[in-house]
């Protein structure tokens, strides 16, 4: 037996004759936190439908802790916890009300209910808002109450498809903090194309674009994609990128623009200190040395705009 | 789960004025015909001579009341009705049943006895309301029985047709305008039929079947009538549904 909690195997999805989502696998065991990256109509929604059963694959297979989504969707739904793109809440009703409801739904036993809506209400901040109508709430307020909703049967597995939309950023905070909490002990899966949201809030990736995975690994893959092992380097009189390659360590150099040099370094050196030492020793007049980072930004574009294949790589 | 769901749906009929504006308009409607029916007794009995021309108080009253009580249900189910689907489907809620551990048929099923749930509180008022001619008149329970049968059947029904029009639309008022026409329909369908009253087409009219209840009669051949209607409309709504998740 393993011990996913989120198995799917070759995931398509057609809409009429289209693939929105093609051959997309993955396993997730207990205590990840997956983040969905993509841009607009990449199929990451499409994909969460399959995830929670709204959505019927055309091939492939869900399993939720080793439950078939097909089979027996009953047991498979009762270990979700689903926040959807559009917030699925009943806006006549109370804040209480709502929860209650959703408890009762996800079959919360009857005497631990009260206790269920008091601990969900808690933990999104929403303890205040009990008597409120979800209609005249705020958005961000409207929001939390969505996963409240997600997470009040202590579910497995908990998808939520963007759920820091219209939210500000010491709501987002919470809810990130919030997430991690979550994802400490069971597993969750976010959407989201805020970038730096994932770095701070992931343990894996999974970039997906028009419907195929294009990346799928540990968050320090990624990580490393970015960083690298690049320096710039700032200099009035700056060398030629000759005398630069003479420094143990540096494998590559190259002028950007007057006075600033790219260098990369091999593993495992760090020949920072070197250079600082040789640019004093010569009088190249050093400035400003730091490591270069490319963006995740341009990591993700590079990604998701080059044709490449499923890069599967083993968890750092 | 079902009771559940039957639950969350009376909740949400409850929180809307349009819920207790419905019960109350109805209501007051039915007095109305209530009081008019007593009064018309002591008017038309006072004028039957011959014994063969009296007829109870029960009857007289109950049949004005429920006769217009089917009528006016005509009106109200396809306005509490509309929006049980349709009403989900365009503020996107229905992903919130579609993810909890219940399945399609028990989402139709608790929508349907929520409905009925509610619309049964006139069927037990109008029944309430009757048995006060038994302070001062001898009446015939049996009668009233009968009849609340056949009302509750026939908004059952009403209901099962409307829940599935409203599985069809995103707008409630397209789903109330066709449960309205789709119901006309087939309450008088047996009038076009005045002439030839055995015709295959007459016999599927909903008015026919609660004849026979608003005589005092209940007919198991009418109740099966009701109740296959009732699990049609309803089998179609769980497939429509499951239409959604198949093809998106």
């Amino acid at each position: 037996m393993n011990n996913f909690t989120v198995e799917a195997t070759e995931l398509t999805r057609l809409y009429g004759g289209r693939e929105a989502v093609s051959n997309v696998s993955f396993t997730l065991s207990k205590g990840q936190v997956l983040g969905f990256l993509g841009p607009n109509g990449a199929g990451k929604s499409t994909t969460m439908k399959m995830l929670t059963g709204n959505l019927a694959p055309s091939n492939g297979s869900v399993k939720i802790c080793g439950i078939d989504m097909m089979e027996s969707p009953k047991e498979a739904k009762a270990l979700i916890g689903y926040l959807p793109e559009m917030r699925p809440l009943y806006k006549e009703l109370t804040v209480d009300e709502y929860l209650t409801i959703a408890a009762r739904l996800h079959r919360v036993s009857s005497g631990s209910i009260k206790k269920a809506v008091e601990v969900a209400k808690e933990r999104c901040g929403l303890g205040h808002m009990s008597k409120r109508l979800i209609e005249n709430l705020s958005n961000g307020y409207q929001q939390r109450v969505g996963i409240a909703q997600a997470i009040i049967h202590n579910p497995m597995v908990v998808i939520l498809d963007e759920p820091t939309v219209g939210l500000d950023p010491i709501q987002i905070r919470d809810i990130r903090a919030l997430i991690r909490e979550v994802g400490a002990e069971r597993s969750v899966i976010i959407s989201t194309h805020i970038l730096p949201e994932v770095e701070m809030v992931c343990d894996h990736v999974q970039i997906i674009d028009k419907g195929k995975l294009v990346f799928n690994g540990a968050i320090d893959v990624l990580k490393k994609h970015r960083i690298g092992n690049k320096l710039l380097i700032g200099m009035h009189n700056a060398p030629s990128a000759d005398e630069m390659l003479k420094i143990a360590g540096v494998t590559e150099a190259e002028n950007v623009s007057a006075g600033l040099m790219r260098v990369r370094f091999a593993d495992d050196t760090a020949p920072a200190e070197s250079i600082v030492q040789t640019a004093v020793k010569n009088g190249w007049g050093l400035y400003q040395i730091a490591p270069d980072q490319t963006s995740l930004e341009d990591v993700f574009v590079q990604l998701t705009y080059q044709e490449q294949p499923v890069a599967e790589q083993p968890a750092a | 789960m079902i009771i559940n769901v039957a639950r969350k749906e009376l909740k949400s009929m409850f929180a809307s004025p349009m819920g207790w504006v419905i019960l109350s308009l109805l209501m007051f409607s039915f007095g109305t015909y209530y009081l008019n029916g007593v009064n018309d007794y002591f008017a038309v009995m006072s004028g039957a001579m011959r014994p063969a021309e009296r007829t109870g108080v029960t009857q007289f009253v109950g049949q004005m009341v429920y006769g217009f009580a089917s009528f006016m249900v005509l009106f109200a189910v396809p306005l509490l009705s509309m929006r049980l689907i349709s009403e989900e489907r365009r503020s996107q809620t229905l992903p919130f049943l579609f993810s909890a551990p219940i399945s399609l048929t028990e989402i139709v099923m608790g929508k349907f006895l929520g409905l009925v749930a509610f619309l049964s509180i006139l069927v037990v008022f109008i029944a309430l309301m009757l048995s006060t001619l038994n302070i001062w008149a001898d009446i015939d329970f049996g009668f009233i029985i009968a009849n609340s049968i056949g009302l509750l059947l026939m908004i059952a029904s009403f209901s099962a047709l409307g829940l599935y029009f409203s599985s069809m639309t995103q707008q409630p008022v397209i789903a109330a305008i066709l449960t309205f026409i789709a119901l006309f329909a087939l309450m008088f369908l047996d009038r076009f039929f005045a002439g030839d009253p055995s015709n295959m087409l007459a016999s599927l009219s909903l008015t026919r079947h609660f004849q026979s209840f608003s005589g005092g009669l209940i007919d198991s051949g009418d109740i099966a009538y009701f109740l296959l209607f009732i699990i049609t409309f309803l089998t179609l709504t769980v497939r429509r549904l499951d239409a959604d998740r198949l093809r998106g």
